[in-house]
């Protein structure tokens, strides 16, 4: 014969479980959108000749930056890092899409694109398109991005911060440069497991 | 008791109560409510920024201190979506962004008139004579 639960004891069980329910999710490294939005979806030429678009990606986590191939300082700097977090994170790299936009389409064609990021992780993928439609990306994700012209040419001053599309294509933090890839290792794993 | 006798002993017993608060804030651990160092947007920034108001929310430099004021968090009251700090944050969103190491950050920002805004993260206050000079700190930055 089954017996009354007490009735301070159920509310005490009850009180757990809303406490363990509500309880915070487990701080990333990265700046948190709270809540997240949808992620501006993209449509720009990919460096592996198909279309870029996020909705390619649902299911994945898409780390997604900003920069130029002709960077000398800032972008291999930001590659190698996700470089190095694809490699720390093993098998779960797979659950990882890089995307690297460029600001330059000027000189950053497909294939130029393609080039530069094999020499980090062959499964980057990078997106170019008309200059209109990569100022409208950036200017949706709050992205800056000022040319100075130089003796030999030009480069760009931009944000280099990478952003974290989430699986359902939320976009849930902002990483800002400089941070190690143990820290998008244990970024990723939380955003993956959620 | 003369009048002399009374004056020194109001003396001592204020020099014991300024050493007391002045032992207090060396001694007394650092125990802050939040470690968020929140900055708002106001509902109607974007209106009054229409309408010619020079409307300044971000100093050009936040200072932080590790483990004691640590987290940057912005968020937009306003109706439209705003460029602030390092983000774009939408109506009604916040962005919430910690900070692990004492160091100088430089972010691009349009809302500024440099383009760039810095946040100094420092160390957290170690031994009394930090935790009184960061408690002195925070005192005249309420003044000001």
């Amino acid at each position: 014969m089954s017996r009354p639960i007490p009735r301070q004891l159920a509310a005490l069980a009850l009180a757990f479980g809303l406490a363990a329910h509500a309880a915070p999710s487990p701080a990333l490294k990265a700046g948190v959108f709270e809540p997240p939005r949808q992620a501006p979806e993209l449509m720009l030429r990919g460096s592996d000749g198909s279309e870029v678009k996020l909705s390619r990606y649902r299911g994945k986590l898409v780390l997604m930056s900003f920069g130029f191939t002709s960077c000398a300082a800032v972008c291999p700097v930001t590659l190698a890092t996700l470089t190095q977090a694809r490699k720390l994170l093993g098998s779960l790299a797979d659950s990882v899409q890089v995307v690297f936009v460029t600001v330059d389409p000027e000189r950053d064609d497909p294939q130029r694109l393609k080039t530069f990021l094999a020499a980090f992780d062959p499964a980057f993928v990078g997106a170019t398109g008309k200059p209109e439609a990569l100022e409208a990306v950036r200017r949706s994700y709050g992205v800056s991005a000022r040319k100075i012209p130089m003796a030999d040419g030009y480069l760009f001053d931009h944000s280099s911060s990478i952003f974290l599309i989430d699986a359902e294509g939320r976009l849930r933090a902002m990483m800002p440069y400089g941070h190690e890839a143990r820290d998008f290792v244990h970024d990723v794993k939380l955003l993956l497991a959620k | 008791m003369t009048a002399r006798t009374s004056w020194r002993a109001a003396l001592a017993a204020c020099a014991v109560l300024v050493l007391g608060v002045l032992a207090w804030a060396a001694l007394a651990p650092l125990d802050v409510a939040s470690r968020d160092e929140l900055f708002e947007i106001p509902h109607g920034t974007y209106a009054r920024r229409m309408a010619g108001d020079r409307v300044e929310i971000l100093p050009d430099t936040i200072r932080l201190t590790l483990g004691v004021k640590d987290v940057l968090l912005l968020r937009n009251l306003d109706e439209v979506p705003q460029v602030f700090g390092p983000a774009l944050i939408m109506p009604g969103q916040s962005f919430r962004l910690p900070f692990e190491r004492a160091s100088t950050y430089s972010f691009a920002c349009t809302a500024h008139a440099s383009g760039q805004m810095n946040v100094i993260v420092e160390p957290g206050p170690d031994g009394p004579w930090q935790t009184l000079r960061w408690r002195a700190r925070q005192l005249m930055r309420r003044w000001a």
